[in-house]
């Protein structure tokens, strides 16, 4: 055992919740005002692509981190008008939006940069890791954060931002009220799309976070489909944790390390094709498992969303 | 489908009123269009190329062999979207398929046509299985079908790939790939690159088309499409209909793998089967038509033609035949937004 938790192991352990992270937060965001976000998968790879188009440009990190927020939240204009103002299904919506990004990526990434596949370059500025050599001295979680991006750091403090937002201020208690009960949060002068809107924009943003992070943290590469499932890790981490932040944080944590793990398996000879399925594994056996601590009638409103017969709008949240 | 009528929608739906579907081609086209015009080609051009690579005469069988496994995996995924419930899982179920395709007729003695045959029913049973599991999943462990479902495709998809790089790897050649499926077992070519798997899933949509409109079954799952809890009321056993549904949704899926194995490739080439991304293009097609089969039938059928098209486009003008799934995405997007496609009875 004592062999297994490396340096390094934890140092790749937080540069993948990283991430995941972002996204299931943005997730929790948009589940609290009631819209079921599934296209995290999708506004991370846009995210992913802006980051290296800004990064190659303008050789800087930030001028990549500053393109995938906006492009990310650009993309996610769709969900915010169309899921809302215009009242289409959520998930028919978020399917869309991942089949586009992934079409849309491979064009672009095909007409500017003329490579299909994977794109790397000298131009492209990757973010910075930001050392503290104080922290190498430290067991695991020293090792975990001693040399990560901005970003993971920036992940961490959302986190907290985040549920102080939604728990402790009176803008997330509208939030909360958008989410659980419209109408009664109309009737007290709440404007319900206004909010719902501004949320999946918010989390959009966080989203582009996410897709810096994969592009631009630990290798500056665009690949087509990077993303690879994270964004649906994502949508289950929220879901296992409730659209509470610090509990969707835990979620991630565990496919942190089981990514971390696959990794470690990996550099053991085990061939990647099987390692690969790690996290999925392991997120199964989570929903399974929590699933069986409470009863179907206790599920979180987005699952209820998700299953069949549910609906686009929030029901009335029965906890 | 019951869609909620949009706000102010209902005093304009006359006759003269074009078709949604039209509408949101039209506008597919023209942000496509500006695409490919930001991108220094000529749009009316790469159109005219789609349309003549899809359609003219001589492409015709290509336009069909392309149909065969996109109208399958639109059969599949239109289904369970008729009783409301999605199966976001079609490429491990397509890829469990393959597999077994692949490996029965390596290791069944026999008649050509019956281990072709036997190849083809394993397929569907180990897929159809497989899709089951994700029924099972939401009814005995509360996961959702949307989300089990996808998540049970990684680990098909890491599997195959693992089996057809260790230990099932054809050694005489340097690729993840099987051996070859020995010649008395492949599904017999009827001209061009079609073979009988054209015919089979015609055979499928017929029978699809019939349980839909005539039977019980049929009956029963557009009930729980329109309302689920009714159905459930008037007697509908919902847990196990959910996974004959979802059984019979993997099982197409399945057939449709084998069909790629038995009928082109003729063996089990890691990757090769995702990356048309059928699965994602049945499922729009599906979407579509809320899952009304004979609809989706002809989306799914649009969509075919439309990336065969795209092939021609790619190699006559400058532009990425990628365009094609951005114009398929916009459109279910505009119809989802406009006017509530796959929009699911609350």
């Amino acid at each position: 055992m004592s062999g297994l938790v490396t340096p390094f192991l934890m140092q790749s352990a937080v540069q993948a919740i990283t991430p995941i992270l972002l996204a299931s937060l943005a997730g929790v965001l948009c589940a609290r005002v009631g819209v079921f976000n599934m296209a995290l998968e999708g506004q991370m790879l846009v995210g992913a692509f802006a980051a290296i188009v800004g990064s190659y440009y303008t050789h800087s990190a930030a001028g990549g981190v500053a393109a995938a927020m906006v492009a990310a939240v650009v993309f996610s204009l769709i969900l915010a008008y169309g899921a809302t103002m215009f009242r289409g299904d959520a998930v028919v919506i978020c399917i869309g939006m991942n089949l586009l990004a992934l079409g849309l990526t491979a064009y672009l990434l095909r007409v500017m940069f003329g490579v299909s596949g994977t794109f790397a370059d000298p131009a492209i500025v990757g973010l910075a890791k930001i050392r503290f050599s104080a922290l190498q001295d430290v067991p695991i979680l020293g090792w975990g954060f001693a040399r990560q991006t901005p970003l993971t750091w920036a992940a961490w403090a959302l986190v907290a931002l985040v549920s102080l937002i939604l728990f402790r201020t009176p803008l997330g208690l509208r939030l909360r009220g958008v989410g659980e009960q419209p109408d009664a949060a109309e009737t007290l002068g709440v404007d319900v799309r206004a909010y719902r809107v501004a949320t999946v924009l918010v989390s959009g943003a966080f989203v582009g976070l996410a897709g810096a992070q994969l592009s631009l943290g630990a290798v500056s590469v665009f690949a087509e489909n990077m993303s690879a499932g994270r964004g649906w890790i994502a949508v289950v981490a929220v879901m296992l944790g409730r659209a509470n932040p610090l509990y969707a944080a835990a979620a991630c944590v565990l496919f942190g390390l089981a990514d971390a793990l696959s990794i470690h398996l990996q550099s053991q000879g085990l061939p990647n094709q099987l390692t690969d399925i790690s996290p999925y594994v392991v997120t199964l056996a989570a929903l399974v498992i929590s699933h069986r601590r409470r009863a179907r009638a206790l599920l979180s409103p987005e699952v209820a969303l998700a299953t069949p017969g549910g609906a686009a709008e929030p029901l009335p949240d029965t906890r | 489908m019951s869609a909620t009528p949009q706000p102010g929608a209902g005093a304009l739906r006359g006759r003269l009123r074009p078709p949604p579907a039209a509408i949101a081609i039209l506008f597919a086209t023209l942000i496509g269009g500006a695409l490919v015009l930001a991108s220094g080609a000529n749009p009316l051009e790469a159109y005219a190329q789609i349309f003549y690579g899809a359609l003219a005469w001589d492409n015709l069988p290509n336009t069909l062999n392309w149909a065969t496994p996109l109208v399958g995996m639109t059969l599949a995924a239109a289904i369970p979207l008729r009783g409301g419930m999605i199966n976001l899982g079609g490429d491990g179920q397509m890829i469990i398929g393959a597999l077994a395709a692949a490996v029965i007729p390596l290791y069944l003695p026999g008649p050509g046509p019956l281990v072709a045959a036997a190849a083809l029913i394993g397929a569907a049973i180990a897929a159809g299985l497989y899709a089951a599991l994700a029924a099972w999943g939401e009814t005995r462990h509360g996961i959702p079908m949307l989300i089990s479902s996808l998540l049970l495709s990684y680990p098909a998809v890491g599997i195959a790939s693992y089996v057809v790089r260790f230990p099932l790897r054809d050694t005489t050649t340097g690729l993840p790939q099987t051996a070859l499926v020995p010649e008395g077992a492949r599904l017999m070519t009827l001209s061009g690159p079609l073979n009988v798997g054209l015919l089979l899933i015609a055979a499928i949509a017929l029978v699809v088309l019939f349980v839909d409109r005539r039977t019980v079954a049929g009956y029963e799952l557009r009930m729980r499409g329109t309302n689920a809890r009714f159905a459930g009321y008037g007697g509908v056993r919902l847990e196990a209909q959910a996974m004959r549904v979802m059984f019979a949704s993997g099982a197409i899926a399945g057939l449709v793998g084998a069909i790629i194995v038995l009928g082109s490739q003729f063996r089990f080439i890691d990757d090769v089967l995702l990356t048309p991304s059928y699965t994602w293009s049945g499922l729009m097609a599906a979407l579509l038509a809320n899952g009304e089969p004979a609809g989706a039938i002809l989306a799914g059928l649009f969509f075919a033609a439309l990336q065969t098209g795209g092939f021609a486009m790619q190699r006559e003008t400058s532009v990425p035949r990628v365009l094609t799934i951005v114009l398929q995405s916009i459109v279910i997007l505009f119809l989802a937004v406009r006017h509530g496609a796959g929009k699911r009875e609350r």
